[in-house]
């Protein structure tokens, strides 16, 4: 039955692994994504969700066994977070080498040191050349959705999903979740029908040695298998919505129709943008936004057929790539390369380490925006004491004072 | 001489195998045992290479490849899918002594602590072999590795896994090794019977080239191993109760079981680590007897 529901997002992202009728779970806890690990291993025990449940002894074990899982046909699934993802790097490939529609939650945070559990997507985008695809979500809906929709293209391109969810403004932040009915969900997504499970009756070696004259075709049908996975991207997106009510696509534009300037966004943060966008239409700029909901596979062509002949884009990025930008300003710029009619690209990076990305925040960018000149790669917003601007060197960054101690 | 040993083989001839391999041994015998309703995994090690290049296959069981420190934590995964398909698949995890006592060990650990359902077989040839002979924590003190020459071999004695197997209280683990072909295959049936949890097979496995010794000498080194009691052959059930399975029957030197190994040459010019050697097998040979008949004590009680 279809329920109506004030869920966290690392609730849904649970209730997603629920309705996609996950086999074998494999995780392990880090702040933000424990209460993901602790709502399925209660779904399990309780009987809710048949699964297998390990409680590994850490996330390069968790992927491990979600690998092993998936070799043998369940559909597995696991979350994590910043260290967590970091640590099971090795397997998130071994995943993707080995063709497995694992898919995964992500609950994005900063990585240490020093230590911080608030919001940074450099957890999730230092996995891009991975070969995982990869969609981020606003909402608490989204955040169950994808996980359905993802399953349902990873098995389809034997490639593994990612989830990529914001620490705390999103997975424990509480809005009303429509959790979907399991039937409809099973006609959305049907059981995994894999093409090998390691059967005793078929012995074959699974990953092992390669030489030079096959590893490059077994790479390329990787490549491939994530082209293709563009197209079913929007095709399950299409018919998430015919089945269960709700259309997915890999980018989102909002106000974009006469918009002049653009602003991209992608995760929880999109939901202020989408705030300051119609504060600044009422002031009379002419803006819009593009939201990235695939990251991977890049939606390439739309991307320069959303953003081509605009006059600015600005792309705000909570994460960065040292000695070069954010990294979805880099990926915008290297789509619209080229371009006749390629809009010049400013880079933001704002919200570092969970500092708030308000809609005030959002105006400053775009205030900055229409009147700056050359397009940077990077502009600072909200580094203490400074403008927003490019790297200054020796830069006067303001010191923390100590609390004043009232006698 | 007859050993009580299946006749049916499940490891196809022409294996990557160097001559006289102790570890292609070791998975012939263990699989006579086993049968073919298993799946294996395989972390790299020699026998990442051993099975053959893509597309060829040496074993006639499905085998997964995996990451080095991974092997009890995939073969996990496998079996908890299996279980949910309600398929009665032996699992086995089959790693050298680096991707067991070294990389491998927390997820060893971690599935040992947890009682998985699943067979782990550790080939232990006592150093890293796939990468050309470097020292391991299997690596028996005073020991020629490259990363432990002539000048500087190996100064720490080998790593005790069997207690830390033990430490776990797992219902069943046992040493073993091919020179001793009734022994290993009794022990691997005890533990294919023993499904339900964890088994943990600790095999020598000797390697001609990293020993340094003649390819002919692969079953003698190990006979002598057992003989001289460096490698004593028992098993241990729950962690707790030890039963010693083969007593020598005559009396041998470890200097009997080093000399047929260049490994060992820098012992040539450490008499006191010998000496501290000898005390140490003796020693523990001691300590096992005991809790043997401690185990028969309890028994017959
Ligand atoms: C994470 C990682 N580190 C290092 C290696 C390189 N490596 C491959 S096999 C191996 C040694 C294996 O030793 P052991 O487990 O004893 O097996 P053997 O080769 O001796 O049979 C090493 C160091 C690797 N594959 N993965
Ligand atoms: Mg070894």
């Amino acid at each position: 039955m279809r329920e109506r529901l004030l869920l966290t997002g690392n609730h849904a992202a649970a209730y997603g692994a629920m309705l996609s009728r996950a086999e074998v779970i494999s995780a392990y806890p880090i702040t933000p994504q424990t209460m993901i690990v602790e709502l399925l291993s209660e779904l399990t025990a309780s009987g809710r969700l048949d699964a297998e449940f390990i409680t590994v002894e850490s996330e390069h074990s968790a992927m491990a066994a979600c690998v092993g899982a998936s070799a043998a046909g369940a559909r597995a699934y696991t979350a994590t977070s910043g260290q967590g993802l970091a640590l099971m790097h090795e397997m998130l490939h071994w995943a993707v080498g080995a063709r497995l529609p694992i898919v995964l939650t992500n609950v994005s945070r900063a990585m240490a040191p020093g230590w911080s559990i608030w919001s940074d997507q450099s957890d999730i985008l230092s996995q891009r050349d991975v070969g995982w695809m990869m969609v981020f979500a606003e909402t608490v809906q989204e955040a169950q959705d994808f996980v359905l929709w993802m399953y349902r293209v990873s098995e389809q391109v034997y490639l593994p999903g990612m989830v990529g969810m914001d620490a705390f403004i999103l997975s424990h932040t509480a809005e009303p979740l429509i959790v979907h009915d399991q039937e409809a969900a099973d006609a959305y997504l049907p059981p995994f029908e894999p093409i090998y499970d390691l059967d005793p009756a078929e012995p074959r070696a699974y990953g092992g040695l390669v030489n030079r004259d096959h590893y490059f075709e077994l790479r390329y049908k990787i490549y491939e298998s994530m082209e293709r996975a563009g197209s079913l991207l929007r095709e399950a997106g299409e018919e998430f919505g015919e089945v269960l009510g709700r259309r997915y696509t890999p980018l989102e534009g909002y106000l974009l129709d006469d918009a002049e300037y653009v602003v991209v966004s992608a995760g929880a943060m999109t939901s202020n943008v989408r705030q300051a966008v119609r504060d600044l239409r009422d002031r009379g700029v002419k803006v819009g936004l593009l939201r990235v909901i695939a990251f991977r596979p890049f939606p390439i062509t739309e991307v320069r057929s959303l953003l081509g002949g605009r006059r600015k884009v600005a792309v705000l990025d909570r994460n960065m790539s040292p000695g070069h930008s954010g990294i979805f300003a880099e990926e915008v710029r290297s789509a619209l390369f080229g371009q006749p009619d390629a809009p010049p690209v400013y880079g933001y990076v704002v919200g570092i380490g969970g500092r708030d990305v308000r809609v005030e925040t959002v105006v400053d960018v775009v205030d900055d925006l229409t009147v700056r000149e050359e397009p940077e790669m990077a502009l600072y917003v909200g580094v203490k004491g400074l403008p927003i601007g490019p790297l200054r060197r020796d830069s006067q960054i303001t010191r923390l004072q100590p609390l004043e101690v009232q006698p | 001489m007859r050993w009580a040993v299946p006749e049916a083989e499940f490891m196809d001839p022409g294996t990557l195998g160097c001559q006289g391999c102790g570890g292609a041994l070791s998975m012939r015998m263990v699989l006579k045992e086993v049968g073919d309703d298993a799946a294996a995994v395989l972390p790299a090690c020699c026998w990442s290479i051993i099975d053959g290049p893509w597309p060829l296959h040496s074993l006639n069981i499905p085998v997964l490849h995996t990451a080095f420190e991974t092997a009890a934590v995939v073969a996990t995964g496998i079996k908890a899918a299996k279980r949910h398909q309600g398929k009665d698949t032996t699992v086995i995890a089959w790693a050298g002594d680096g991707g067991t006592f070294d990389i491998g060990l927390q997820a060893l650990s971690g599935a040992a602590e947890r009682n998985e359902d699943i067979l782990y077989v550790c080939y232990d040839n006592e150093a890293y072999m796939n990468t050309g002979i470097q020292r391991s924590s299997a690596t028996p003190v005073g020991t020629w590795t490259t990363t432990t020459p002539d000048e500087r071999p190996e100064p720490r004695p080998k790593k005790d896994i069997m207690a830390i197997m033990a430490a776990h209280r797992i219902p069943y683990a046992a040493t073993a090794t091919s020179a001793y072909p009734d022994d290993l295959a009794r022990k691997v049936r005890t533990a294919v019977a023993a499904r339900g949890g964890m088994r943990f097979l600790h095999v020598l496995s000797a390697c001609p080239p990293g020993w340094k010794m003649p390819a002919d000498q692969a079953i003698e080194a190990m006979r002598r191993a057992v003989l001289s009691k460096v490698f004593p052959l028992y098993e241990l059930r729950n962690g707790r109760d030890l039963t010693i399975t083969v007593w020598p029957d005559r009396e041998v030197a470890i200097e009997e079981y080093f000399e047929l190994q260049g490994r060992f040459a820098p012992l040539e010019h450490e008499p006191q680590t010998v000496e501290q050697i000898r005390s140490d097998v003796a020693e523990r040979w001691q300590a096992l007897v005991d809790r043997h008949e401690r185990t028969m004590a309890l028994a017959g009680a």
